[in-house]
């Protein structure tokens, strides 16, 4: 691993979706209000590389990974609910 | 199978849905060709019960027999552990990965790392399973148990929806699929799959009874297909797994006229001199010790002998006790399975209940294609079973087996000679031939009687025979019929005696007289001699006496001439006259 010490974040979609389009959407707001200047986002679409949803074992869509800090999290959803992404990520305490 | 798909291709015919064979013996006849093609089929069952198992079977047998490629997507399981368990039933997952002709894919859902931050669906898994498919050409898949979902994710009606696509999209992808369920309270599946499964639902069951536990199998529905309704048994051994199709058929096997000799040469002489009729059912019953086991292999001696194979069912004996025992009596039957003609399979009754222990017959039956079966003893069997099964399980067999042409001995254990216990009546009914054997106690010992009750089809012998173990086999001594019935054993032997001994006065009584004759012929002889040298001797003296008159009158004209010529001259006066009278006397003291 690296030696950043911000948030680093994967969003795992498949393709255009309302879905994913949302998600995007609301981690970069999420992230500009809360982490800024702190984090990396890397959007990943399984559409074009299926291989991967295996490989991070991907069930639903959205994901979104947190590799960084240490230990991983896992959040799936649209990210529409606010409160609960910043509890998955360990940005507010729970 | 081949003739539905036949027909399918024809346009204008009736439509029949396609079938895809599991490979798993038994369930292919059940279901008439095997699961619908292009289908989900749910498979539900409680925790033990088979099911990942019965996946696995289905994606093996399709990837090695039939040449389908598979997908086992595995929720509970990871993939080396799935290879690993299987491994012990010779299916080489790990070469079919290899070979790209099987692909397998752990889904791990933990609800304790996910955490739900609104909207989302399972689209995911829907890109790995395509992957999957896409990947191996696959005409099959596993979903094996996508309930766990429910327990990883907490929007439940989502998940029901998504299930809902999933199995649309399984259709739309043209892949039989299988679907496993866990076992509901009062439903077949804890998430009510079956909902969404409407084509067709197989249920496993493992019950318990006096401690025995039984795997039934049960085709709960099948859309568009006929399809056996009843619970059949199954077992799941080191060979895979095997249904015990219980055919319809029932009763229209053939009935032979070819006969298989019963191996002992005075038994086939009761049965027409011919033996048993091929293909029928022979029950051989008596108490412990009176010859069963011997009998049985003796037929089982015989069917190798003519070069045609048989198994021995052992359920009391090991292989090696059966063929050390047998030996003794001059049957060598390590030599017929040294010939790859005889198989053993020893399986203790109470490993598990009758229709499992049939299911293994089934299977081993329908692997070795034998003529002949030997089930030693069926009574262990019988106590397998609750008790009212045991009538259709047997009939069963006996029609799986007549409808294969396969002669069938069964032994059978009665507690006492000619006891007609239950089990005994319940089977018999479907036994052509019924050999009762006694071991009467009668004078101080027990002997062996065998008797044929029953033999459908011929006019066998209505005789009660002694049977004899010796190191030649058995043989049958002719009835011995005395004024109480038949005698057997010692009180045989005492008959035999006394008619020897009185066979032995008359040979005596014969030969004095014939010495008796003897002696008067010689003495007739004797006397004969005697009155020949009375008459010699009569002779002798009657020439004599001849001779001697001759003489006298020789002498007379002598003495004639003598007075003549003293008369005249006296001519010869020194002559006695006495002398020629001495002379004949001597010759009779020489006779």
């Amino acid at each position: 691993m690296t030696e950043y010490d911000g948030y680093s974040l994967r969003l795992y979609v498949a393709g255009q979706t309302p879905k994913s389009i949302a998600a995007v959407a609301n981690l970069k707001k999420i992230c500009e209000q809360h982490l800024p200047g702190r984090y990396e986002i890397e959007i990943v679409d399984l559409m074009k590389d299926p291989a991967l949803a295996v490989r991070h074992q991907i069930v639903a869509i959205p994901t979104l990974i947190r590799q960084l800090p240490e230990p991983l999290k896992r959040i799936i959803g649209d990210l529409s609910n606010t409160e609960r992404v910043l509890v998955g990520l360990d940005i507010r305490p729970n | 199978m081949r003739a539905l798909q036949a027909v399918r291709a024809k346009p204008g015919d009736l439509p029949t849905i396609g079938k895809s064979p599991t490979g798993i013996r038994g369930l292919d006849e059940i279901t008439q060709g095997g699961l619908p093609q292009g289908r989900p089929t749910l498979l539900c069952g409680s925790a033990g019960c088979g099911k990942t198992l019965f996946g696995m079977t289905f994606l093996y047998n399709g990837a090695v027999e039939y040449g389908e490629p598979g997908v086992f997507l595995a929720f509970e399981e990871q993939p080396q552990e799935l290879i690993k368990n299987v491994g012990s039933l010779n299916y080489d997952i790990g070469r079919l990965v290899a070979e790209k002709k099987l692909a397998i894919d752990h889904v791990e859902i933990e609800r304790s790392k996910i955490a739900e931050a609104g909207e989302y669906d399972l689209e995911g898994l829907f890109i790995r399973l395509g992957f999957a498919i896409d990947s191996i050409g696959a005409k099959r898949v596993v979903v094996d148990t996508i309930e766990t979902l429910f327990s990883g994710l907490e929007n439940e009606q989502l998940l029901r929806s998504e299930l809902r696509r999933l199995f649309e999209w399984l259709k739309a992808k043209g892949v039989t699929a299988v679907i496993t369920g866990e076992r509901g309270e009062g439903t077949l599946t804890r998430y009510g799959l079956e909902e969404y499964v409407a084509d067709c639902v197989i249920l496993l069951d493992n019950r318990v009874h006096d401690q025995l536990s039984t795997r039934r199998l049960r085709i709960v529905k099948y859309r568009g297909s006929a399809h056996g309704t009843n619970e059949y048994p199954f077992i799941i051994d080191e060979q895979g797994i095997t249904v015990m199709p219980i055919t319809s058929s029932g009763l229209a096997h053939e009935a032979s006229t070819e006969r298989v000799s019963s191996g002992i040469a005075d038994l086939d002489q009761m049965l027409e001199g011919k033996g048993y009729y091929k293909g029928s059912s022979i029950l051989v019953s008596g108490m412990a010790g009176s010859g069963k086991s011997t009998i049985a292999a003796h037929f089982a001696d015989a069917v190798c002998g003519s070069g045609q194979r048989c198994i021995y069912f052992a359920t009391e004996e090991s292989p090696r006790q059966v063929i050390r025992n047998m030996r003794s009596i001059g049957i060598d039957l390590q030599r017929w399975i040294d010939k790859k003609l005889m198989r053993f399979s020893a399986r203790r009754p109470s490993l598990f209940g009758l229709e499992s222990h049939l299911a293994t017959m089934y299977r081993d039956v329908s692997e070795y294609d034998p003529a002949a079966v030997v089930i030693d003893p069926m009574s262990a069997l019988l106590g397998a079973g609750a008790s009212g099964d045991v009538h259709a399980m047997v009939l069963r067999l006996v029609d799986f087996l007549k409808a294969r042409g396969i002669t069938a001995l069964f032994t059978n254990l009665g507690v006492v000679a000619g006891d007609n216990a239950a089990t005994e009546i319940q089977i018999s009914s479907l036994m052509d031939v019924w050999l009762l054997l006694y071991n009467r106690e009668s004078n101080g010992e027990h002997n062996r009687q065998l008797y044929l009750l029953k033999s459908r089809g011929m006019a066998h012998s209505n005789q009660v025979r002694e049977f004899i173990l010796s190191s030649e086999g058995i043989r049958l001594r002719e009835a011995y019929l005395g004024p109480e019935g038949v005698l057997t054993g010692s009180a045989r032997l005492a008959q035999e005696a006394k008619d020897r001994a009185a066979m032995l006065v008359r040979e005596q009584e014969a030969e004095r007289r014939s010495r008796e004759l003897e002696r008067k012929r010689r003495e007739i002889a004797a006397q004969i001699e005697i009155l020949q040298a009375q008459l010699a001797s009569e002779e002798a003296e009657t020439a004599l006496t001849n001779r001697e008159g001759v003489a006298r009158e020789d002498q007379l004209a002598a003495d004639r001439v003598a007075m003549g010529v003293s008369r005249q001259t006296g001519a010869r006066p020194d002559k006695p006259a006495a002398k020629p009278t001495n002379k004949p006397k001597k010759r009779l003291d020489s006779i």
